[in-house]
């Protein structure tokens, strides 16, 4: 087959060895959990239970909060000791409103209602049980998985795409998974066809991880329209805009949704959290996660429940060699740095790493001399040196001219910057700083409609007053004169 | 012949009318700013006062006059100094503003539900009734201060505003 593949794209070194050859393990149920109740794209979750409530695996702790939201399930059984900020999986540092659960060990279950075959019940059932389970994108935008599934309807969608192209180094969660319950994949994948009505699924695989593509090819033999389709190793191949090209050949256009070009795409750790949902009652409560990094001492994946500290995960992997140098959530291109190890783990956490001084880019930049690498590498046909300097200078206008806002933030750029300048973090910030200020313009003309709404309140207040006024005088006059 | 001269009549009239018009414009012109027009629409219009004028339109027009800086109102914070200055065509530093925003906090311990906050808030950002707890719409709140002038109980802060995960973004790398 061959594939006109995106443009741009590097070969970071892999580092996937380190992780990829054990078996997922389970990692014992931590003394305290720390669930936080926004861990998906959107508005924070609402807790419904109190201090001091007991509750059981599975049991609903957080509904979806306004607009775009999730809700929150207990991961196990236990005792609810507090619900307060604790720190969050976030480069910020910055507090995050949790559900402390106190566990008993006995991971007791709560008993959901009884079982139907998915296969025969109509979508919208489906994407409702998807949206109350809990079940968010685990690719590590974390959107809700019902919403994406809602997005689908009215549009005619040809290719389900299953993104098993995990190209982040360091990282082989998806790997294990597709290895070791490649049957789960598979039929997740082919209940969001049935929610979404698509004609095909392809599900996509790096040709670096053979076993995988065996596994899964074995598994999805039985159905004809379920394929399996091997692309090159090259990141950010399991980007979204990427994949949807090198399976379609076609780009999806700036401000345009993938919907339109007939496909939608699902990482395939959501596929097997859809199956778990439909098939098995379960709702979004664990993930698989790579432990990794060169300060670990045995790196491996392991199936660990959301709201574990990070620390906790960390000794069960034998702790660290030293203190590591870098703390990461997700991958080393695109992961979020954190704060502290007491953060808890969350749903779209697809690794945890320490690194050593070694594994970062530590080397103080120099200035550009514009030898274009960075432009060559960028997937997105962006001019990353222009871009920087706009940002450093802070002419964030003229930065969104040259397409920031197309600008995946994969870090292509960044890696092969001779000059090691952070061309991704210049980029963060400039797309921080305009957020920014759209929001602060937001909140100006909301000001500005509130004042004059209440100039208009008290208008009309005044004159409601003048005219009772007037109208008791009048009252009062025409008294005066019956009576005299 | 005839058509001739009522040509040249009506070319002579209507030169000399132009002229005069021209004239008129020039001696009876008024003063009126679009700049200060465009400047005032882009004030909060909450006339709270903070910037030391009456309201935002004398704070516009001293702003359009060079005679406050462009950075004098809090409730429009960073992003309005830079609008106007870009407007004005002037380069200022916004290092010097504070980017953190102070909101009314009322004490519920305090507040006896006079309800006299509320009346003065420019926004109507503050809720409560007679002898009710008030409490304050962060969303809705300037920080203008103004309840804080007109609590008799003394019961208003004005606190940071909360830190949200969505709010913070990665400041500035320092690099070359
Ligand atoms: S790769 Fe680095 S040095 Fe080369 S042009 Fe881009 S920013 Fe400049
Ligand atoms: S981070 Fe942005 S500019 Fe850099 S390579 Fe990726 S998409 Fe291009």
């Amino acid at each position: 087959m061959l594939f006109s593949l995106f443009r741009g794209g590097v070969h970071p070194d892999g580092f996937k060895e380190l992780s990829a050859n054990r078996r997922i393990s389970k990692l014992p149920i931590p003394g305290r959990l720390y669930v936080p109740l926004r861990q998906h794209a959107g508005t924070e979750a609402i807790a419904i239970v109190n201090v001091g409530d007991q509750v059981l695996k599975g049991q609903l702790i957080g509904r979806a909060g306004r607009g775009l939201s999730a809700p929150i399930h207990a991961p196990t059984s236990g005792e609810v000791i507090a619900i307060e900020p604790v720190v969050a999986a976030h480069p910020s540092g910055y507090s995050t409103k949790a559900v402390i659960i106190r566990t008993d060990r006995r991971d007791q279950v709560y008993p959901q209602p009884a079982l139907v075959d998915p296969f025969i019940q109509d979508p919208e059932t489906l994407a409702k049980k998807v949206a109350d389970y809990g079940i968010v994108g685990m690719g590590g935008a974390t959107f809700p998985s019902a919403v994406k599934l809602q997005s689908a309807v009215g549009y005619e969608i040809n290719t389900l795409i299953i993104n098993g192209g995990e190209c982040e180094p360091y990282l082989t969660a998806d790997d294990r998974l597709m290895r070791e319950r490649p049957d789960t994949i598979v039929t997740g994948s082919r209940l969001i066809q049935h929610i979404i009505k698509a004609k095909r699924v392809a599900i996509v695989i790096e040709d670096n991880k053979k076993y995988a593509i065996a596994a899964m090819r074995n598994a999805t033999e039985p159905y004809r329209d379920v394929d399996i389709v091997v692309v090159p190793t090259r990141y950010p191949m399991g980007s979204a805009k990427q994949m949807i090209q090198v399976v379609t050949k076609k780009e999806v256009p700036a401000g345009k949704l993938s919907t339109e070009l007939g496909v939608l795409l699902y990482n395939v750790g959501t596929a097997y959290a859809t199956c778990e949902c439909l098939m098995e009652n379960k709702p979004l409560v664990s993930r698989i996660v790579t432990v990794s990094g060169g300060a670990i001492k045995q790196p491996q994946n392991v199936e660990a429940l959301v709201g574990t500290p990070l620390s906790y995960l960390i000794e069960h992997c034998g702790g660290t060699v030293e203190e590591p140098a870098r703390l990461l959530m997700g991958g080393p291109m695109m992961g979020l740095v954190m704060p502290s190890a007491d953060a808890p783990l969350i749903k779209g956490a697809g690794g945890v790493l320490a690194l050593q001084a070694h594994e970062i880019n530590q080397t103080e930049s120099s200035p550009c001399i514009r030898c274009g690498r960075c432009v060559s590498a960028c997937p997105m046909g962006l001019l990353p040196l222009e871009m920087a300097n706009r940002a450093r200078s802070q002419d964030f206008d003229s930065a969104s001219e040259f397409g920031l806002k197309d600008c995946i933030l994969c870090g292509s750029c960044a890696y092969v910057c001779p000059s090691h300048i952070p061309l991704v973090h210049y980029f963060q910030y400039a797309k921080g700083e305009i957020s920014q200020k759209n929001a602060a313009q937001k909140r100006t003309e909301y000001t500005r409609e509130l004042s004059e709404a209440r100039r208009v309140r008290q208008e009309k207040e005044a004159a409601a007053k003048a005219a009772a006024k007037a109208a008791k005088s009048k009252r009062r006059k025409r008294s005066a004169t019956t009576t005299d | 012949m005839t058509a001739l001269s009522a040509l040249l009549v009506l070319t002579l009239m209507g030169l000399l009318l132009g002229f005069a018009l021209g004239l008129a414009a020039k001696v009876f012109h008024v003063e009126t700013d679009p700049l200060l027009d465009e400047v005032s629409a882009l004030m909060p219009g909450t006339q709270c006062g903070q910037c030391g004028y009456a309201g935002c339109n004398q704070a516009a027009e001293a702003m359009v006059k060079g005679e406050t800086p462009v950075t004098c109102c809090p409730p429009g914070g960073k992003t309005l100094a830079a609008t106007i200055a870009g407007k004005l065509g002037i380069s200022i530093s916004l290092d010097s503003m504070n980017d953190e925003l102070l909101l009314a906090r009322v004490n519920p311990g305090l507040c006896t539900g006079c309800t006299r906050c509320y009346k003065a808030c420019p926004t109507d950002a503050i809720v409560g009734a007679n002898k009710q707890i008030h409490g304050v719409i962060m969303a809705a709140c300037t920080g203008c201060g103004s309840c804080l002038a007109a609590c008799p109980e003394r019961c208003i802060d004005m606190v940071p505003e909360s830190k949200a995960l969505d709010s913070w973004h990665w400041p500035k790398p320092i690099a070359a």
